[in-house]
């Protein structure tokens, strides 16, 4: 089977999100899809799985031309798309999901479960993808339901199977059993389109790669013929700066002592499980690990957004153990949260409002009960401008910026105060370079000023390259402390698979 | 390649929300055991027996059951306090719901029997009890299956009760106008209540395409969809009858429906005449419940239905239409509450008075959360719901000094605890009340 | 990952699609508050003085249209329901229609502002209903919806009658008791559901509409105890506040009984403007619209949600109160059952007509008591019973929450409709 995509392009207002892309996969081959965000990637798999419409362009399968209208069609088409973020239904079983929308039933309209069960079951076993039919989806691991919804796809005969940034939520384990199962459908005769940032990945498993920037095709190459550095550059349009430039750190007193915490998840399970470690002025911590090992958990514990089930937090001396989250704000501790349109602001407020969001109780945004919102308006321009967050006006609401510049917001916000420890959840997630390089520059700034910073991130990239002091998490707990020169990507790869260099 | 990654193994964990809860539980299973103890044994001490008639009255056949109120209430105190006893322990597990309903059911009984002891009378028709809560349960189990088609597919309707009075009046009207002497077109009786009843559905049915059209397409919030659809529907109901059924009366008297006994099954002795014989839309209600059931359960319709309720961007991607079934299980939704409707006047009085179902609506609702959105839950809640209403009438003739109003704010309070969590956990499904946005 | 210079690894970014700005999304809606310049000096005024970003033409010609397109709709309503047209269909059955429809019309706008008398009654009859759609509003604006408010009213308007038969003092003691006790019940009615949401994540929509019906029970219970019962009576009607707990005329002087007017017009204006202060200028209507916006922001911001959820419903249901008070105190001046007549219900409606906002609320409240006026002189002075009203509201709240439909029928250019409040039952 062969599927070409021939000068697809795609506007929408303001955003030219694909601009004559080309691009063409064949049975039997792995192609890597490699673009920074909002290069047009999901874009351009949107139009191919018919969600969205292109303006100018074709769809051709097998050197005839496809018009896709809906999903049912590319499905009809034989194309399979694995979405980044799984589509299935929590509640329902396997069979249910992977059935869902081409249910074998009788004349009825009555769902013949057992042959359901019995297809998923031979699929699974023809292609590897272990899983139990009946479970229901949200008990399983995410490795597991990433199964489901590749059998899902290979349930309704795709030729052609699209995985957008299938990686993002595995472990390395899981990442390993997944490539042997992309090469072994790729054996079996599939074409797969392989959606990623990950440079190191996109090298390892393709067998040609096409890279994608602001909307075109600039490069197809293969694993062969490049290297990590030449694909970023390629990805990025100029040649990247990949190193922060930083002085070796002062570490002074202890701002941040943990000992011996232990906080339960939803579910009462320990998700940090006795931890202990100790930040300092003058030096930036970094907490590496794949998502899922208890740094969420961690950092809520920290900031006074879940109660920690025994153990103790110090802050400057001071106990914060259970603190509110506005007393430990008190202590002079800047919070960057991990998702920042869900915690960190209010997208219905404007960007003056939302400069004060933990500040606003206080001189000089309030006299009591009253609100001063002249000095807010003073202290959110003036922010605005030392930040460096393009923004038409101050009275704009949130949503209206982009995301590095709601994330310059909080930096402003947070930094913008006397802190003495800045806890950092994923600062740089889903930002473009320019962005993620000035906060990295700002986190640096705050250390060198004397604060200390402890940064939890699931990209090993920016903890290596930040960090004086690197701490692995696995599982919930503390499973190696490095130091920042002497760190490896294998060694630190290995720790947070739970294993040990030997 | 590796082994199987093994699939999480969840135990019983308690965590300590759910110790606490259950700790209440047991501590109020005492608690009832010693307000029966106190109310109803000690009170009832010296008042004799009561007499439970299971038996219509013109079939006297089968022997009443009487027994002594104080005695029974002593057993069931005591049953209480071990139950208690036993929660406080170890809890009962996966049967906690069933325990506690087990418990009320105890606690009812003891009641009963106190309220007809200390009556002058000393018994109590209990067949009749029970058929008059079959007949009260049905607006209610119809409301709430109305609201289950709609909420299964995550559209909230706050307008049941607008579609039930609206139902009532169309009903009565239409069935009315079918037996004006002069009119050109004249049916007999039930055909003119079944027409009635049709018309009811297709004035449902509008009302709820009402509420899909706005809440689908122009997105707007569905709770204020649905209040406004019933303050409308309250006003031009009322301005209509204002305006037409007082100045003329015949416009309001729709078909009655007789209760139709069921052949064989209809003459079993206490379980006969509570079931089965009854009028044609309580035998409706009780198929539609089963037929609901199934089709949400085995069919495809019913997957997908659930899947565009649970997550609707998952359906979309794999090719269901997400705005079609929400539009058709709305509307489906909307011709059962019609029925429902058309229950307060053709099925019962014959007769539409302003605002006659009188929050009615608001029951079913809470009917439905008790429920759990499932349409047997659903069944089981208008039951209850219908028992209290029953019991309310019945205890004006026993002359309890309980006042009735209390009785009547039972399937409220039910419903606080339960939407409070405090009776296991209400999870209406995942996508309930929030618009789907196709990108 | 099989680096082992730690310097040369790229740090790229994981995608996410928040880089695209919001607007160049597709299918995010029809054009949002932000409005070009051509609204310029006035619009800037307001925003200023409201602190409210608003688009004028959106603020005021959709009501307007949807107020106009609602009562054409009812004169449609009064026609075919008319029998006469129905069994004799010609010029004459139309014309009587019709002239029926002008005489209807005409005796709805003079019923409410077409005299001394008439303007009173709005008046009267708008103090009320201001009170009862701030209670809404208020919730709205802190993200919950408060359908509540009908048995709040209940509730603050028990406390109330009790405080005004229960005791004997100067009315500078006896009225402003009254008042607290309204408010107070109102508040507790409110604050129940509140502490719900705030402790156990019961959603308020169903616990308010819940505690309505239990109010309703207990309304009725109440006015049969010994305690309320007017003495001598044998239906359920409670003992009359005395003179020193009513909320005096405003017009007492002009010694004509017919100007009911009273000072729960000031009441609620007061109330208006306490909550626009409260919601705009203070610390803790910033709290509430930020929980109201983002319970997850705000927690983050140290803000307490449990608190602020009880207190805003508590507040809500004091507004309630005080509505009732007006009621009582200013009208009624003793209980019946189901005394508040749908209040509660029209409550919402009228919030969302002024948008939530205090000063559309005040508006919104002049309009609703000058159809409720209006609607009595009309089913007076014509066949056209009251209910029509209800109707009209109904359909006007429709027309704002779907502009679109406006759009539609006039072709013109709208902003967005009221969109989501709520976000379903779970939490």
């Amino acid at each position: 089977m062969e599927l070409e995509l021939r000068g697809i392009t795609k506007q929408f207002p303001g955003v030219l999100a694909n601009d004559h892309v080309d691009l063409s996969v064949r049975s039997g081959e792995i192609l890597g899809l490699l673009g920074e965000n909002g290069a047009g990637k999901t874009t351009l798999m949107n139009i191919l799985y018919g969600l969205y419409s292109a303006d100018e362009g074709e769809i051709v399968v097998n050197g005839e031309v496809a018009h896709f209208t809906s999903p049912g069609d590319a499905i009809a088409a034989g194309i399979g798309m694995v979405h980044q973020h799984f589509m299935l239904v929590p509640v329902f079983t396997v069979t249910e999901n992977v059935v869902l929308g081409v249910e074998p039933t009788n004349s009825w309209g009555v769902i013949d479960i057992k042959e359901a069960r019995r297809e998923v079951s031979e699929i699974s076993a023809k292609y590897g993808l272990e899983v139990d039919p009946t479970r229901l989806i949200e008990d399983l691991p995410v490795g597991v339901q990433q199964r489901v919804e590749i059998i899902k796809v290979l349930f309704r005969e795709a030729d052609i199977l699209v995985f957008d940034e299938p990686t993002a939520v595995l472990t390395p384990q899981e990442v390993e059993e997944f490539f042997g199962i992309v090469r072994s459908l790729r054996d079996a005769g599939k074409g797969i389109i392989f959606i990623t940032h990950k440079l190191g990945e996109v090298l390892e498993i393709s067998d040609r790669i096409a890279v994608l920037r602001r909307g075109r095709t600039v490069g197809e190459t293969t694993p062969g013929e490049t290297d990590k550095q030449k694909l970023a550059e390629l990805m990025v349009g100029r040649p990247v700066d990949l190193v922060v430039s930083k002085g070796a750190a002062q570490p002074g007193d202890a701002v941040l002592e943990v000992r011996n915490l232990v906080v339960l998840d939803d579910r009462a399970h320990p998700a940090i499980d006795d931890v202990s470690l100790t930040v300092h002025s003058g030096e930036i911590v970094g907490v590496a690990g794949v998502q899922g090992n208890g740094q969420t958990e961690l950092v809520e514990a920290l900031t006074g957004l879940r109660d920690p089930f025994s153990g103790s937090v110090t802050i400057t001396g001071v106990d914060a153990t259970g603190a509110t989250p506005r007393k430990i704000h008190e202590l002079s501790v800047a919070h960057v949260p991990e998702d920042r349109q869900r915690s960190g602001l209010v997208m219905a407020f404007t960007v003056a409002e939302n400069m004060v969001l933990d500040t606003y109780h206080r001189a000089p945004f309030s006299r009591g009960i009253v609100m001063d919102w002249d000095e807010t308006r003073r202290t959110a321009t003036r922010l605005v401008e030392e930040y460096d967050v393009r923004t038409p006006s101050i009275e704009v609401e949130m949503g209206n910026l982009s995301g590095g510049n709601q994330q310059k917001v909080i930096v402003a916000r947070e930094f913008s105060r006397d802190v003495k420890l800045v806890i950092a959840s994923q600062p740089t997630r889903g930002l473009d370079v320019g962005s993620i390089e000035y906060i990295h520059e700002r986190i640096v700034q705050e250390r060198d000023e004397g604060a200390g910073i402890l940064i939890v991130s699931t990209e090993l990239d920016e903890v290596m390259a930040l960090s004086d002091r690197i701490l692995v998490m696995y599982r919930g707990k503390i499973v190696a402390e490095v130091e920042g020169s002497k760190a490896t990507a294998s060694d630190l790869g290995l720790y947070m698979a739970g294993a040990s260099p030997s | 390649m590796t082994a199987v990654a093994p699939t999480i193994e969840l135990e019983e964990i308690r965590t300590p929300q759910e110790i606490k809860r259950s700790r209440y539980l047991g501590i109020t299973y005492i608690a009832m055991a010693i307000f029966v103890l106190w109310a109803f044994a000690f009170g009832s001490v010296g008042n004799g027996s009561a007499t439970f008639g299971l038996a219509r009255p013109t079939d006297p056949s089968f022997p009443d059951f009487t027994f002594n109120a104080a005695f029974v209430a002593f057993i069931v105190a005591a049953v209480l306090a071990s139950m208690g006893g036993v929660q406080l322990a170890r809890g009962f597990g996966k049967r906690s719901n069933l325990v506690l309903a087990f418990g009320f059911i105890l606690f009812t009984f003891a009641f009963l029997g106190w309220a007809t002891a200390q009556s002058g009378l000393g018994s109590f028709s209990m067949v009749g009890m029970f058929e008059t809560t079959i007949v009260r349960s049905v607006p209610i189990t119809l409301g709430a299956l109305a609201g289950v088609l709609c909420e299964r597919v995550a559209i909230i309707n706050i307008a049941i009760e607008g579609m039930l009075l609206g139902g009532a009046f169309v009903a009565v009207l239409v069935a009315s106008l079918l037996r004006t002497e002069d009119a050109s077109l004249y049916f007999g009786a039930p055909m003119a209540g079944w027409i009635g009843v049709a018309a009811a559905m297709a004035t449902g049915a509008v009302l709820s395409w009402v509420l899909a059209v706005f809440s689908v397409r122009y997105r707007v919030d569905q709770i204020i969809v649905g209040v406004v659809i019933n303050i409308f529907v309250l006003g031009l109901t009322s301005f209509l009858t204002v305006r037409l059924l007082v100045t003329n009366p015949d416009l309001n008297s729709g078909a009655i429906f007789k209760s139709v006994k069921i052949w064989v099954v209809g003459d079993i002795p206490v379980i006969g005449p509570i079931f089965f014989n009854q009028t044609a839309i309580v035998y409706l209600t009780f198929i539609l419940v089963a037929a609901l059931t199934f089709a949400l359960f085995r069919t495809r319709w019913g997957l997908r239905s659930r899947a565009v309720g649970e997550h609707p961007q998952a359906a979309d991607t794999v090719g269901v239409n997400v705005y079609r079934f929400r539009y058709l299980n709305v509307m489906m939704g909307g011709m059962v509450a019609g029925i429902g409707g058309a229950w307060f006047t053709v099925g019962t009085v014959g007769r539409f008075d302003e605002n006659m179902t009188n929050g009615k609506g608001f029951i079913g609702l809470a009917a439905m959360i008790f429920g759990r959105w499932h349409p047997v839950g659903a069944m089981s809640a208008g039951l209850v719901f219908g028992f209290a209403d029953a019991l309310r009438q019945k205890l004006g003739i026993l002359q309890t000094p309980i006042p009735s109003e209390f009785l009547g704010m039972l399937p409220f309070l039910a419903t606080i605890l339960v939407v409070a969590g405090l009776v296991g956990k209400a999870r209406p499904p995942a996508a309930d009340g929030q618009p789907y946005i196709k990108e | 990952m099989s680096d082992d210079t730690r310097g040369e690894v790229p740090q790229l970014p994981e995608p996410a699609d928040d880089n695209v700005p919001a607007e160049t999304l597709p299918g995010t809606g029809d054009g949002g508050s932000g409005g070009g310049d051509e609204q310029g000096n006035g619009r800037k005024f307001f925003e200023d003085l409201t602190g409210v970003n608003v688009d004028w033409r959106n603020a005021l010609l959709v009501p307007i249209l949807a107020i106009i397109t609602a009562l054409i709709a009812s004169a449609f309503v009064i026609l075919i329901s008319d029998l006469d047209v129905w069994s004799n269909f010609g010029t004459e059955s139309l014309s009587n229609a019709f002239s029926e429809i002008r005489r209807a019309f005409v005796a709805l706008f003079e019923g409410s502002l077409g005299s001394g008398r008439a303007l009173s009654e709005t008046l009267t009859n708008s103090s009320t209903l201001i009170l009862a759609g701030l209670s809404v509003a208020v919730g709205f604006r802190a993200g919950l919806f408060n359908i509540g408010t009908e048995g709040q009213i209940l509730a603050g308007g028990m406390a109330a009658v009790w405080a005004g038969f229960a005791f004997d003092f100067p009315v500078f003691i006896h009225l402003p008791l009254v008042i607290i006790a309204g408010a107070i019940g109102g508040a507790v009615w409110g604050g129940i559901p509140g502490l719900l949401r705030a402790k156990t994540g019961a959603h308020e929509v169903i616990t308010t509409i819940m505690m309505n019906q239990i109010a309703i029970l207990l309304v009725l219970y109440l006015l049969d105890t010994q305690l309320f019962q007017l003495a001598g009576r044998d239906d359920p009607v409670s003992k009359t506040i005395k003179e020193s707990g009513r909320l005096p005329r405003l017009v007492g002087f002009l010694d004509n009984s017919d100007y009911r007017v009273h000072a729960g017009l000031i009441l609620a204006l007061l109330a208006a403007a306490a909550v626009y202060w409260l919601l705009f200028r203070s610390t803790i209507g910033y709290e509430y619209r930020a929980v109201g916006a983002n319970p997850d922001a705000a927690r983050y911001g140290g803000m307490s949600v449990t608190r602020i959820y009880i207190s805003v419903m508590s507040v809500a249901g004091a507004l309630g109160g005080l509505a009732a008070v007006d009621l009582m105190s200013g009208v009624l001046h003793r209980a019946s059952p189901g005394f508040s007549g749908g209040l509660g219900f029209e409550a919402i409606a009228l919030a969302l007509l002024g948008r939530s906002h205090p000063g559309g609320v005040v508006v919104a409240g002049l309009l609703f008591g000058a159809l409720r006026t209006g609607g009595q002189e009309m089913q007076v002075a014509t066949d056209v019973p009251i209910d029509l009203i209800l109707v009209v509201q109904a359909l006007v709240v429709g027309f704002i929450a779907a502009p679109a439909l406006i759009r539609a029928i006039y072709r013109v250019r709208t902003g967005e409709g009221t969109g989501q409040v709520t976000r379903g039952w779970a939490t």
